[in-house]
């Protein structure tokens, strides 16, 4: 077990540093640095001198060993455009986001497993059917529409909730909802499938026969078993959320990490893009782990592998 | 996806007829504002931002005020100036000014601000509003010398916006980044509240100095909320949460007049349109160096049509390269290019393409102006391939020599000087690709003199001349639409800064 946690941290570190890597290449081609941070109407000369003042005069490959060497120290730098310390403003930021990303998938589950075992136990009734379609809605609607018509229906035609902001709880309500919707299909697809195969086993026939109670089959036999993926799957899209809230913080001005990653991103202030990029790839990579163990913990199959 | 967001919103106002909305700000005397960008500093040298500009005349004071409608300027902070020569001004300070953290303003804060933030080891920003300061001296308390490092008759102009004067003790003490967390100024709002990337309250300094030319204010509170997505901005306002937004598209305002509790309101800016043509030594078109191809790419496109249908209210059509009210800026002797597609044709003709040609044109924002462009140029036969890039991208191509045509807009930073505009891109500057010598000339001689008649002749040669040789296309100047709840008061301005401090709500 050992063994194979050790692994597999090793792998999840490659990963990160691959991340990182591209991160930074990409950033730094899609335009020069320089004149972004000197901005409009800055002179030859001004752009000289902000090359000179944040070294992005020497080689690509130079300043990127010398941010994961910093980096690697715990020296994450300083913001280009806010002009503060990377640590505190990413960390400052953080709780909102995973906030949101806990919120949402608590959402996505409190949807998707009812429906799930719903859609299972009813398979191919007009009740699957149902469960089917909002499925795939969830999947095809891009999440910054739904975003718009919530806001549409519960700000502006009801004005239940308002529309931007982090001041209350209520401000949660909708990017929970929005976040949530985009990734519960995929839960109630899984809950669903792992169902109707629990369904027909044995064990889950004997249960039967023993005259117990439908309710407790599907809720004590059946469901605990058909959950084992579903612990994975949850590791994976927390991941997923937690980068997936860019567009959704940007839309209801949430000041998270996915703000900040966006605002990061437009004024290529590279120093925390490449902290937050690192720090998500390398908080997927754990989840992805811990979904790992947490399998083999459960399934002991695996651990074999 | 356009249409489905126009729908959504033409179903919400029409939703909104119905019900009553409620109105965030009147009851407590307090506005709302939403803005899509944070600011990066608060300090106004260390922003390049439209918001950190609003933000900074706000919270601070200029030595020189300029008034917004007749242009002329007052003291603020200064009581009078003069120049004492060509490069020295002399600059008497008002007393019994307070910091909002008490501290007294006198000219140790002058003399520090000016020269601290000259030196460009202090890594100002905006080092194109600095950078003309030689250097600042105390004569006595309340006066002040100030040296341009050449002759630089637009200081005034610069004094009158951009450089705010800073309390010297606590920003020595603070420095810029002090300065940003809790931000100390003499304006006619104080910093109550500031939360960088989410959100930031003003309100009233009630020590506010009686003289000032910017009146004391009757809005109490003012809340700037950064909130980075259009739709969301419009939602707010919409549904009551904020009361004043700027720099909506002009469709999606023109939607917005629907709504009985707002007011949309419109007004021209400084900035202005244009079009460079790449004429310069090793142009990727060489086509462009005959000025008979620039005459007919003006002509080609029908700017009165384009601003009453795509640009909107507030817009004018310009025949030079600099915005009208700015020191120096005329057309008065310069050829005009009237929409006539047939010469355009004709001309193309002449020049060796009667059956057109094919250019690229780089853009970075208005992107529907572009292909209205690109629209009338196809119409004459040219084949204009759109590149649509960041501006940062956009200006490597340009000052790369890889640009043929380009869709420019710029602000001149509201300085209501020639300086600030023309010569960026005519005299011989990295920006310059029709690089003409005598067009340089008579810029700088315009830029270096300090009398007014010898500075209106030099400009009025070299916008002549430019419009002459068709070296660029100018186009018109932007607008801006504002939307604000129905109730608050208040006036548009081409410097794009809404004064909080003269708004007030309707009886």
């Amino acid at each position: 077990m050992i063994g194979y946690i050790l692994k597999r941290l090793g792998l999840a570190l490659l990963v990160a540093l691959a991340v990182s890597a591209i991160a930074f290449f990409l950033l730094r081609m899609s335009g020069d640095v320089a004149i972004a941070i000197a901005g409009e109407g800055a002179r030859q000369e001004d752009i000289e001198l902000v090359r000179r003042t944040y070294g992005l005069d020497r080689p690509l490959v130079v300043q990127y060993v010398e941010w994961l060497w910093n980096t690697l120290r715990g020296d994450f730098g300083t913001s280009i455009y806010f002009k503060t310390d990377v640590a505190t403003l990413v960390f400052a930021k953080l709780p909102t986001t995973l906030l949101l990303g806990v919120l949402s998938l608590g959402f996505a589950l409190l949807v998707s497993i009812p429906l799930g075992v719903l859609a299972a136990v009813y398979a191919n009734s007009w009740i699957d059917r149902l469960a089917l379609a909002i499925a795939v809605v969830g999947q095809a609607l891009p999440n910054f529409f739904f975003a718009l018509i919530l806001v549409m229906l519960f700000s502006i035609t009801l004005r239940w909730l308002p529309v931007s902001g982090s001041k209350t709880w209520a401000n949660f309500i909708m990017p929970t909802i929005a976040l949530g919707y985009y990734v519960a299909p995929a839960f109630m697809r899984l809950i669903r499938a792992g169902m109707i195969e629990v369904l027909s086993a044995d064990y889950i026939r004997t249960a039967r026969a023993k005259g117990l109670p439908t309710r407790k089959v599907i809720f004590k036999h059946a469901l605990r078993n058909a959950v084992v993926p579903v612990v994975a799957l949850t590791a994976v899209q927390l991941g997923f959320l937690l980068g997936g809230s860019v567009v959704i913080e940007t839309i209801f001005a949430l000041d998270g990490l996915g703000y900040l990653a966006y605002q990061s991103i437009t004024f290529k202030d590279f120093p925390v893009m490449q902290v937050i990029v690192l720090m998500l790839s390398v908080l997927y990579v754990l989840l992805t782990l811990a979904a790992d163990i947490a399998n083999a913990w459960l399934d002991p199959r695996i651990r074999v592998a | 996806m356009r249409n489905l967001i126009k729908l959504t919103t033409l179903a919400a106002v029409s939703a909104l007829a119905l019900s009553a909305p409620a109105f965030a700000g009147k009851s407590d005397n307090s506005v709302v504002m939403a803005y899509d960008q944070a600011p990066e500093s608060v300090d106004p040298f260390f922003n390049n931002v439209r918001i950190g500009v609003i933000i900074g005349q706000h919270v601070w004071d200029t030595l020189i005020y300029r008034d917004p409608i007749t242009n002329d300027y007052k003291g603020q902070l200064a009581k009078s100036w003069k120049w004492v020569d060509d490069r020295t001004l002399e600059v008497e300070l008002r007393e019994g000014i307070k910091f909002h953290n008490g501290e007294e303003f006198d000219a140790d804060d002058v003399v520090y601000t000016l020269n601290f933030v000259s030196k460009p080891e202090n890594k100002v920003t905006t080092q194109q509003n600095v950078s003309w300061i030689e250097k600042a001296e105390k004569v006595d308390k309340h006066k002040v010398r100030i040296t341009t490092k050449k002759v630089f008759p637009a200081a005034i102009e610069y004094l009158a916006g951009p450089v705010v004067i800073h309390p010297n003790e606590y920003y020595e003490k603070v420095g810029p980044a002090g300065q940003n967390d809790k931000p100390v100024g003499s304006g006619p709002y104080k910093v109550t509240e500031y939360v960088p990337g989410k959100s930031i309250v003003l309100e009233t300094n009630p020590d506010y100095f009686a003289d000032s030319p910017k009146p004391k204010p009757t809005i109490g509170k003012v809340e700037i909320r950064f909130i980075p997505d259009r739709q969301t901005q419009m939602a707010e306002a919409i549904s009551g949460g904020v009361d004043f937004i700027m720099h909506v598209p002009k469709d999606q305002a023109e939607q917005l007049e629907a709504a009985p509790h707002l007011q949309v309101v419109s007004g021209e800016t400084m900035r202005i349109v244009f079009m460079q043509m790449n004429s310069q030594e090793g142009t990727p078109a060489p086509a462009l160096k005959d000025e008979r191809v620039r005459k007919a790419i003006i002509h080609a496109i029908d700017r009165e049509t384009m601003v009453k249908e795509i640009v909107g209210k507030g817009s004018r059509v310009l025949n030079t390269i600099c915005f009208p009210s700015q020191f120096g800026c005329t057309d008065h002797g310069a050829p005009k290019y009237p929409y006539d597609p047939e010469k355009a044709k004709s001309l193309l003709a002449e020049a060796g393409f009667p059956n057109g040609l094919e250019l690229d044109i780089v853009a970075y924002r208005e992107r529907n102006q572009t292909e209205a462009i690109i629209g009338y140029l196809q119409a004459v036969g040219i084949k204009a391939n759109l590149r649509f890039l960041q501006y940062a991208a956009m200006r490597e191509q340009i000052r790369g020599n890889k640009a043929m045509l380009t869709h420019q807009t710029w602000g001149s930073f509201s300085v209501n000087d020639v300086s600030a505009s023309t010569p960026v891109y005519f005299a011989m500057g990295d920006d310059d690709i029709s690089r003409d010598p005598e067009v340089r000339d008579a810029l700088n001689k315009g830029d270096n003199s300090v009398d007014p008649a010898v500075r209106n002749a030099s400009y009025k040669e070299a916008l002549t001349r430019i419009a002459e040789k068709a070296y660029a296309v100018p186009l018109y100047s932007l607008p801006v639409y504002y939307v604000a709840t129905a109730d608050l008061d208040f006036r548009a301005y081409p410097d794009e800064m809404p004064r909080f401090w003269e708004m007030t709500w309707k009886k």
